[in-house]
């Protein structure tokens, strides 16, 4: 396939995801601001806006400048609009290799962001729906592609954001003076039945941690999700599949996966700032590393001469 | 009739234009009996909740043009363009036979140029037509065709008769609208589509396709097809990737094509790949900067060479441009007669050549009464029509053609016949144009039955293109009498055979339980 189609693809799944995990976030922690005094109010949002990567342009940023920020901004690809914006764009540039029931459905969620009241009340609604728009695309994705090449792209960009939404998602834990209620951070990552079933009476900050961070069977986990990136690599390159490593990218997801899966920690509350900011810069690399195996390509036009 | 036409018959009658849907004494044609019937047991609030569902769909869909920078729905009407079977037959010979001779002409043209020498067409039109490319003459295009896909525009005149108004064999668009609006018709207006029998349409990505492949550089097994676009800002994105979907071919910008040794790839994830036909969809002048337009970045350097060695086909041919010359235009009936021995189906309309003293004298004197054209314009831009043309813009044409004769031509305004359309909550007669597409695959020529019929949304006007507020109608052929499963044929038919049971893998749990006890048995 095109060099040109399977980055779109690429960004399609990351995009997606992006919108899917800020809304998830943002969900949450719209519920927590709204219970504080104003001072603190602005510095939670300040800190919540660095935390999901969009710094704060003036220094009072009050509730509707992170809403702004996060949720409507169309120019910016860390909101949720403009993400969305972004993979549809990125669709209708793909639009002969997408199946059409994933580019219509990224074209109507397009369509109807501007159907919803921009406050607090509204922002809910706008965040549920949100979730459940993206999840048609990932449905549809999964039900009326080949699971071939291009949704192989599509996946492992899907993956290595989802990896990189849930370490952010972790972070914001600390955002908060009193800190956000585990409760709270396993529901934002839909995680919260799961956990309750495997986990049984044992409860704690510790636990919920290891759970959104190691647990290999729950999808939206970084450990799982990075294993799903690597299973794509693999997939992409199934000639590596006994020795060695053809691209960064597989070293770079691989050494993180491994690493925390069979990391041995009595804190691990302490460590959690640290692996977090490894992760994202695990998840940043790692996407450069596709960009440059697979789709980068000599910008400007050359004419290579008559005789090869 | 129902209330949607009570005005129609009066606002029909202060135009003189054909009507396609009623005749004389307003009543419906035959060809339209059942699209008539069906509109009647609609009322006016049915009416506008199936065109809104009709035009949200195509906005989910995407089916859009870009103008200006945005993206906008191409407006469908609910009431179809019908036209009968046998007026098709015909329309549809004089397209092919007038692609043929294009074809012949544009092979003379690029090589021995035999119709100057016999004195048909002067050389001096030919050679200073903006569109007549030396960079492509003297050789014979790989796959040995050079107008693949073309888009003759032909109009009803006052009397019901078609004629060709304008030949488009660069690049013709609007056949996805023609497969778009079929879909959102049979959900908008089903009553129409029983009982009759309306030629399909949907096999014309099949049918471009094996065309394609079969005009492929001799010697190449399985050839690799991909639509060349300029990009996702063309106004004709949406059909790009619709027919390159469609086909199941990539659809490729320039800057994914790289040419090497005279053959051309594109960039893969798995390295380069080889290409061997190019669907293009990009002007002649943007494809490739070594040979035209230096500054184009749409194309791809060295695209035009590697044709000449005859490694690559590219659909339609660079240089087609000088048919689509409107002066060019004027001669094609002699073409005709002159390439096949044979008088033109479909007659030209009325045309004067300004380079010619007494036309130009008389036109320049009737300037109010005509529609004058720039030769190489396409999409309506530059036109003027003599009666809704100022004193000075009549004044500012006059100076233009003196200046440049050969730039220009003009013809009587035609009254294109009219279609009732919904307009302020009623149908009224609006005018309408044709553009039958068809593919060439080098032995035959295909006409894709119906093609797009463009509707010009305002009173009064024959302006039609949709970036001057144009809108689109679904374009039937129906046949006369009603197909539905002959009864004879079913008769003779035998009894569906009974399926082979050994074939399939057994479904019973204990399937080798059974087996056991038969043989024990």
């Amino acid at each position: 396939m095109l060099s040109r189609i399977a980055e779109s693809l690429f960004w399609i799944g990351r995009y997606v995801e992006r919108a899917d995990g800020t809304a998830r976030i943002l969900d949450v922690h719209l519920e927590r601001l709204n219970q504080m005094p104003l001072p603190q109010q602005r510095e939670t949002s300040r800190q919540l806006l660095g935390v999901m990567g969009s710094r704060p342009e003036k220094e009072d940023t009050d509730l509707s400048d992170l809403l702004q920020a996060l949720a409507y901004d169309r120019s910016s690809a860390t909101s949720i609009a403009g993400a969305l914006g972004a993979a549809r764009e990125n669709a209708r540039r793909a639009r002969e290799t997408v199946s059409s029931s994933v580019w219509e459905s990224l074209n109507t969620t397009w369509y109807g962001l501007t159907q919803h009241r921009k406050d607090v009340v509204g922002t809910y609604r706008f965040c549920h729906w949100v979730v459940e728009r993206t999840a048609m695309v990932r449905g549809l994705s999964d039900t009326t592609m080949s699971h071939d090449e291009s949704w192989q792209f599509l996946v492992l960009g899907r993956s290595l954001e989802r990896a990189d939404m849930t370490a952010r998602m972790l972070s914001t834990h600390d955002v908060h003076a009193a800190g956000l209620s585990w409760v709270n951070m396993l529901r934002c990552a839909g995680a919260y039945e799961s956990f309750l079933r495997t986990r049984r009476a044992s409860f704690g900050d510790q636990q919920a941690a290891e759970f959104l961070l190691l647990d290999r069977l729950f999808p939206r986990s970084i450990v799982y999700a990075l294993s799903d990136a690597e299973t794509c690599l693999t997939q992409l390159n199934p000639a590596y599949q006994r020795v060695g490593f053809i691209n960064d990218a597989s070293r770079i997801v691989g050494q993180a996966r491994t690493f925390l899966e069979f990391h041995q920690t009595r804190d691990l509350m302490s460590e959690l700032p640290e692996h977090m900011d490894r992760i994202q810069k695990a998840c940043a690399r790692a996407s450069d590393a596709v960009s440059r195996t697979y789709f980068s390509q000599a910008d400007e036009l050359a004419w290579v001469g008559e005789v090869s | 009739m129902s209330e949607l036409f009570a005005d129609y018959a009066a606002a029909a009658r202060k135009t003189p234009a054909f009507d396609e849907m009623f005749d004389a004494g307003q009543l419906p044609r035959t060809e339209y009996g059942q699209v008539a019937s069906a509109l009647d047991a609609l009322n006016l609030a049915d009416v506008t909740a199936r065109a809104d569902s009709m035009a949200r769909t195509f906005l989910d869909r995407g089916v859009t043009f870009d103008f200006a920078g945005e993206e906008r729905p191409f407006p469908l009407d609910i009431v179809p363009r019908v036209i009968a079977g046998s007026d098709w037959d015909t329309l549809e010979r004089g397209v092919a036979q007038r692609v043929k001779a294009l074809e012949a002409f544009l092979n003379d043209v690029y090589d021995r140029m035999t119709v100057v020498a016999d004195g048909v067409i002067p050389r001096r039109l030919i050679t200073s037509s903006a569109h007549f490319h030396r960079e492509v003459a003297g050789f014979t295009p790989a796959g040995g065709v050079r107008v693949h896909i073309s888009g003759i525009d032909v109009v009803r005149d006052q009397q019901g008769t078609f004629r060709v108004l304008e030949d488009n064999v660069r690049v013709p668009s609007g056949v996805s609208y023609v497969l778009e609006n079929r879909r959102a018709m049979a959900k908008g207006l089903p009553e129409a589509f029983g009982q009759q029998h309306i030629r399909p349409v949907e096999e014309y990505p099949r049918r471009l396709l094996a065309a394609l492949r079969k005009t492929a550089p001799p010697g190449v097994e399985d050839p690799t097809v991909v639509v060349l676009t300029p990009g996702v800002f063309n106004s004709a994105y949406f059909e790009h990737t619709l027919l390159a979907g469609l086909m199941g071919v990539e659809l490729v910008e320039g800057r994914d094509l790289i040419v090497r040794g005279n053959r051309v790839y594109m960039r893969t994830t798995a390295g380069e790949q080889r290409v061997d036909v190019i669907y293009k969809r990009i002007d002649d002048e943007f494809l490739d900067p070594l040979q035209f337009r230096a500054d184009s970045v749409l194309g791809c350097p060295g695209i035009v060479n590697a044709a000449r060695a005859g490694m690559v086909t590219i659909a339609n041919a660079v240089g087609n441009g000088v048919a689509d010359d409107k002066l060019v235009y004027t001669y094609v009936p002699d073409l005709i007669r002159y390439y096949l021995g044979e008088d033109p189906i479909i007659a030209n309309v009325d045309t004067y050549r300004l380079e010619d003293a007494p036309a130009r004298e008389e036109v320049l004197d009737r300037l109010d009464e005509l529609v004058v054209k720039p030769v190489d314009g396409s999409g309506g831009k530059g036109l003027v029509i003599g009666p809704d043309a100022t004193k000075a813009e009549l004044a500012t044409l006059r100076a233009k053609i003196l200046e440049d004769p050969r730039g220009w031509i003009a013809q009587p305004v035609l009254q294109l016949s009219t279609v009732p359309t919904m307009s302020g909550g009623q149908f009224s007669p609006r005018h309408v144009d044709l553009r039958p597409f068809a593919v060439n695959d080098g032995e035959d020529v295909w006409v894709l039955p119906g093609g797009l019929t463009r509707v010009a949304m305002k009173e009064g006007s024959l302006i039609v293109n949709s970036s001057q507020g144009g809108g689109s109608k679904d374009t039937w052929v129906v046949d006369g009498e009603v197909r539905g499963p002959a009864r004879g044929a079913l008769q003779d038919e035998r009894p569906a055979a009974v399926r082979e049971r050994t074939s399939v893998w057994p479904i019973e749990t204990n399937w080798q339980d059974k087996q056991s006890e038969q043989q024990q048995q």
